[in-house]
């Protein structure tokens, strides 16, 4: 069991209130998954800059003259802003790489949480609230965001076994549920070349998710085709920079509840999650059918199709 | 009336409050409030009392439920009506999967659509859907009747016993061993009882009548190599 949570906001001026808004979902998911919380949060782009963010498990000594020693490293400086065991490093759009790539010899033990330039991800290992606290989630705003609760079944209780995991730039997944298949799958994709860090089944869900976009795929193609090649129980909420998306397996029993008014769309594994939006008591709430790729986007009325991916 | 209201008053004092009424209590009446998709609400009811919930439920809202009506003026979350005994359970809104799975007796009546596997392995409860039902509805279903308004979602009936499935709209696909019955007078004296006391105004002639093929009652030996 786990807990998902996901807000797109069609109202801009609700984007001032989206971090306190999902704070208050998520907390509201602790009893789906209390040992691990995370979020990703969909701040909106500035032009020619891009976003690392990286976690390390010793902050102090890790970011401590990180900016300075990176900025010698790669062009067009860096910014760096440290939250709690979490920074985010914005660099010039075209440096992606090239951190990366410089990360690896100044600090080999950092871990890189997301990549992309709109998307932030932050999770740790904790009760939501706790969670939540630590990186101020309520404080941030954004277009759009996701949030998941862990009650890990298939792996450890680890930083980076929690969710929401990076799939590809400014892309995210989170689960509910577990996948059977992830041993195979995992030895397959390794040989293509994939990397996958974890024994985590839902790391190997992103990363079969990404290798699909990697041969041309789009989003909404790599989710279509995970119905046929991902065996087990999955609700999958995927964030973009764009919007998010919702499939569930043909089983579906993995519970998913979605709302939509003016003002929003939103995401929880229960009703429970979303009583405190307002005007929830107007909303069309509804349950997404199973084996349904659904995607809300700000490009494009919703698809079954992500056309921005 | 006596009214709870859920910002007030914790989950486990209302369950205890409604649990606590007799067969011969004169608080009969019981409205309440700010459910806000809570779990459990109004669980294991045994007298005959009308509970009227004002808003929209989480898990397990009015399981095991004997001799008491309850009232959901929104929508249900998983498992409404689990494993109900008798009684009444009306839903203004939809339900969630596997909506009066195992009960035993009593009326489930969802007035909007409900989700996967709505009455899976029903035991004797009767439940009338004014709307759609999703996937796997029926599964195992060994006796009562299934009402279906509108559709069927995919392989309805799987595996059913003896129950009978009245679908009036379109079935997306049967289950293994459920097939297409003819309609005999006692099913419609049967629909249109259970149409009346569920206030639906559809004709009773409207609908097919589904149930077992029974091929699966006695193991058949062609089969052996498949296990």
């Amino acid at each position: 069991m786990c807990g998902i949570v996901g807000l797109f906001l069609k109202d801009k001026s609700l984007e001032p209130q989206l971090g306190a808004m999902l704070t208050s979902m998520l907390i509201t998911m602790t009893d789906r998954g209390p040992d691990s919380a995370g979020i990703a949060i969909y701040k909106g782009e500035t032009a020619g800059k891009t976003k690392l963010v990286v976690q390390s498990d010793t902050p102090q000594t890790d970011f401590a003259g990180l900016d300075s020693a990176l900025k010698k490293q790669i062009e067009g400086g860096v910014k760096m802003k440290v939250k709690d065991t979490h920074a985010v490093l914005e660099i010039k759009a075209s440096q992606g790489d090239a951190a990366r790539a410089a990360l690896k010899t100044l600090r080999p033990t950092l871990r890189i949480m997301s990549r992309g330039d709109s998307l932030e991800i932050y999770k740790e290992v904790g009760l939501p609230k706790n969670v939540a606290d630590r990186f101020g989630l309520h404080k941030m705003t954004g277009t759009h965001g996701i949030g998941h609760t862990r009650m890990a079944t298939e792996s450890a209780v680890t930083t980076m076994g929690a969710h929401p995991f990076n799939t590809g730039d400014d892309q995210c997944l989170v689960h509910n549920g577990s996948l059977s298949n992830h041993n195979s799958l995992r030895r397959k994709l390794r040989r293509e070349g994939v990397h996958i860090e974890t024994e985590n089944d839902t790391e190997v869900g992103a990363a079969y998710l990404t290798w699909r976009m990697m041969h041309g795929a789009t989003l909404g193609e790599a989710l279509q085709s995970s119905l046929d090649d991902l065996d087990g129980f999955f609700t999958f909420v995927v964030g973009t920079k764009d919007g998010f998306g919702v499939v569930r397996d043909p089983i579906a029993c993995k519970p998913a509840v979605m709302a939509e008014t003016d003002q929003y769309v939103a995401f929880g594994s229960e009703y429970r999650a979303l009583v405190d939006l307002p005007g929830i008591e107007q909303a069309r709430v509804w349950e997404p059918e199973p084996a349904t790729v659904y995607f809300w986007s700000h490009n494009a009325a919703p698809t079954s199709t992500e056309k921005a991916a | 009336m006596q009214t709870i209201d859920l910002a007030d008053s914790t989950l486990r004092a209302l369950n205890k409050t409604l649990y606590a009424q007799s067969e011969t209590t004169n608080q009969t009446q019981w409205e309440i409030l700010n459910p806000k998709g809570a779990h459990a609400i109004a669980c294991g009811l045994d007298a005959p009392i009308e509970v009227t919930v004002r808003g929209s439920t989480g898990y397990y809202c009015a399981g095991m439920n004997q001799k008491a009506t309850v009232n959901i003026t929104g929508s249900a979350g998983p498992g409404v009506a689990e494993n109900m005994m008798s009684g009444k359970v009306v839903i203004d809104g939809d339900a969630s999967q596997y909506a009066g799975a195992t009960g035993h007796g009593g009326l489930l009546v969802i007035k909007g659509n409900a989700s996967s596997r709505c009455g899976i392995s029903m035991k004797g409860i009767d439940i009338v859907v004014h709307g759609n039902i999703g996937h796997m509805s029926a599964f195992m279903a060994q006796s009562g009747n299934l009402v279906v308004c509108g559709d069927a979602g995919d392989a309805l009936g799987d595996s059913c016993y003896e129950a009978r499935l009245f679908v009036r709209g379109k079935v997306k696909s049967l289950g293994t061993d459920c097939e297409q019955k003819e309609m005999r007078p006692e099913h419609i004296a049967i629909l249109t009882e259970l149409l009346a006391e569920a206030g639906s105004d559809a004709r009773p002639e409207e609908f097919t009548r589904y149930g077992s093929a029974r091929t699966l009652y006695n193991f058949d030996v062609d089969n052996a190599g498949a296990y």
